[in-house]
């Protein structure tokens, strides 16, 4: 006869108010491990997507997603004619902030090295990929953007030609695919305002030298456009992503690489673990403490509920000893309703959480082992919050029951 | 010579002294007693409030040790003194049976499940547990009820599953503590009676801590205390 069971069926109500408390607690705590597995997932996606094998970055940085990296777009041209090198491409990446249909468009522009980087690697959910130079842009669902939809950035507009699904960048904001180009001049795009005034600042410095007093061309030239004045550079980019050809050594592109002092060179596996050192790091630390912290929030409840419980029964507990009940039926009788509670708690917060973590804005990522860990923590903790019920329970005299 | 002196002793106890406290503050419950009760006998146990009653009744059902003395249960010397001469808490559970002046039934079991718990707790298998169950409550007058809880019985139907309950291993001896008090006189007779009856035919000894002189024509004999000592009283039948 199961004396647990029993008493359970008697107290159902309070039991089930329990299990559920439990449940929404392991519940978050799942979810919490979901979320740190999520923010790896999503901090590593485009790393892993994109298939670079090496990362050219600004001389002695973590760039480009660590921290900002800039280097000349010529590195691409550079990089291509090492031995070894299949394809270089310049990366783009930066986070913008625009209102559309008056909602807040929070997105990551990632630059695609057109022509020779169309984009078809990405996966898309629906429409394709980039086919044109300019103003076609790839977007995540998550930004909301319907296929075909017009977006205005900068001086422009573009078109949603292609969606992905779950495409996110370390923040948790949906990417969007444009060429460099485009990437860059959504980067760069200043008012026109702004324009005029930078370049009168141009005229009134090289008008106040003796060169350009000398040297009118100069000075007619200087309150022209950026991309005319030859000794300005184009616009840099965040970094030159590397593929090698089959059959080369890695080590090898890198040492002659990694001799050139301006930029600094990261392999993919470098890259993805200084992303998650870096940016991952604290939210997996912060993550994990408030984990603990609910892991200690449900044992403390579960013992609570376990010991008035016991209380409540403790002259049904008495009695038994007093007809001789071995102390392990006392000890079997709490320590299972400890287990049920913990194991039908578990079972409702993996059940809430089918419905609840897909509804989450960032990406809740469960895994089997995460699953495990968790069942084991969640076996430990019933039975460390049944000890002080178990202690009461043993030590209540048989003659309780004659009071 | 009669029955009772040559039927196998349920219970001997000699020269039980129990002190509580100590110093200025020394109380003694039981002063030298010494109690018999035989196999198939039913004793009442008389007494004012604080005479010691419970006080013997717990010594001699091993659930609270004498501080002089020696205890026989069945034969077997089981406390001298305070010291255990056998597992006192399986020895309860084989030989004593208990009942007290509440039912003390366990709410979240039904009937037959109070009376079968005694008996699983003693190693008996569960469906032979479940086959004497019925038959001590249908023997009881309380075997319409087995499936009901507590809370669905009348006081007396409740006191009739404790009886059970207790004599459900087929105990030498049976321990009631003001069984009736919580009952009209009608079914405080009629629990009194059921004593004798299973004392009788079950052969255990009974021993029964009462106020009600009401129903003492029902025991074989019965004991007096007063302060701790005990003396003997009439034989009734």
């Amino acid at each position: 006869m199961n004396l647990a069971v029993r008493d359970i069926r008697q107290n159902f109500g309070r039991f089930a108010l329990t299990t559920v408390g439990v449940g929404l607690l392991l519940m978050i705590v799942m979810g919490m491990g979901g979320i740190y597995r999520g923010l790896i997932a999503d901090a590593t996606l485009l790393v892993e997507a994109v298939g670079a094998d090496l990362w050219l970055v600004q001389g002695a940085t973590r760039g480009p997603f660590a921290e900002i990296s800039r280097v000349p777009a010529t590195l691409e041209d550079r990089a291509r004619s090492v031995p070894g090198v299949a394809t270089a491409r310049r990366f783009v990446s930066h986070t913008i902030q625009r209102t559309f249909r008056g909602r807040p468009l929070r997105m990551v522009v990632q630059g695609l090295a057109w022509p020779e980087d169309a984009g078809d690697w990405i996966p898309l959910a629906a429409g394709r990929a980039l086919r044109h130079a300019h103003y076609e842009l790839v977007a995540d669902r998550s930004l909301g953007l319907p296929l075909g939809a017009e977006v205005p950035l900068g001086k422009d507009l573009y078109r949603v030609v292609g969606l992905t699904q779950g495409m996110v960048g370390s923040g948790g904001d949906g990417m969007a695919f444009f060429t460099v180009s485009d990437a860059q001049a959504i980067q760069f795009d200043v008012p026109g305002e702004a324009t005029r005034l930078e370049r009168a600042s141009r005229r009134a410095r090289v008008g106040g030298r003796d060169l350009g007093r000398l040297n009118p061309l100069l000075l007619e030239r200087s309150a022209g456009a950026t991309a005319e004045i030859p000794a300005l550079g184009p616009p840099q980019v965040s970094a030159v992503m590397v593929s090698l050809l089959p059959g080369h050594a890695p080590e090898h592109v890198m040492d002659t690489l990694s001799s050139w002092p301006d930029i600094t060179v990261y392999t993919r596996r470098q890259q993805i673990d200084l992303l998650l050192s870096g940016m991952v790091d604290k939210a997996r630390r912060q993550l994990g403490l408030f984990r603990a912290l609910l892991v200690i929030i449900s044992t403390i409840i579960m013992a609570l509920i376990i010991y008035t419980l016991t209380l409540d029964k403790i002259h049904d507990i008495a009695l038994l000893k007093l007809i001789g009940a071995r102390n392990r039926v006392i000890i079997g009788l709490i320590l299972q309703q400890a287990l049920l509670i913990g194991a039908l708690g578990y079972g409702l917060a993996y059940w809430l959480g089918t419905f609840a973590f897909p509804r989450f804005p960032r990406r809740v990522v469960i895994e089997p082992p995460d699953l495990m860990l968790l069942a084991g923590v969640v076996a430990v903790i019933s039975v460390v919050a049944s000890l002080i019920g178990i202690a009461k329970a043993l030590s209540v005299e048989p003659n309780k029951v004659l009071s | 010579m009669s029955a009772r002196d040559t039927a196998p002793l349920a219970i001997e106890a000699l020269n039980l002294t129990k002190i509580y406290g100590s110093g200025n503050t020394e109380v003694v419950a039981l002063n030298d007693v010494t109690v018999r009760v035989a196999r198939g006998e039913v004793v009442a146990l008389l007494g004012p409030s604080g005479a010691g009653k419970s006080t013997l009744l717990t010594a001699v059902g091993l659930i609270n040790p004498p501080t002089r003395g020696r205890i026989w249960i069945g034969g077997e010397l089981v406390l001298e003194a305070d010291r255990a001469c056998v597992d006192l808490r399986v020895f309860r559970r084989r030989h004593l049976g208990f009942v007290f002046q509440k039912a003390n039934l366990i709410p979240f079991l039904s009937a037959e499940e109070n009376v079968r718990i005694a008996m699983e707790i003693n190693d008996v298998p569960a469906r032979e547990a479940r086959r004497r169950a019925r038959e001590l409550l249908d023997y009881l007058g309380v075997g319409a009820r087995a499936a009901n809880l507590p809370a669905m019985l009348s006081g007396g139907q409740q006191q009739r599953v404790a009886v059970a309950r207790a004599l459900a291993n087929r105990p030498s001896l049976v321990l009631a503590d003001e069984p009736t008090a919580a009952l009209d006189s009608q079914r405080g007779r009629q629990v009194m009676e059921l004593f004798r009856q299973v004392a009788h035919e079950q052969g255990a000894g009974v021993l029964v801590v009462t106020h009600d002189h009401r129903s003492l024509d029902v025991f074989d004999r019965t004991l007096e205390m007063e302060d701790g000592v005990l003396r003997e009283g009439q034989a009734v039948c």
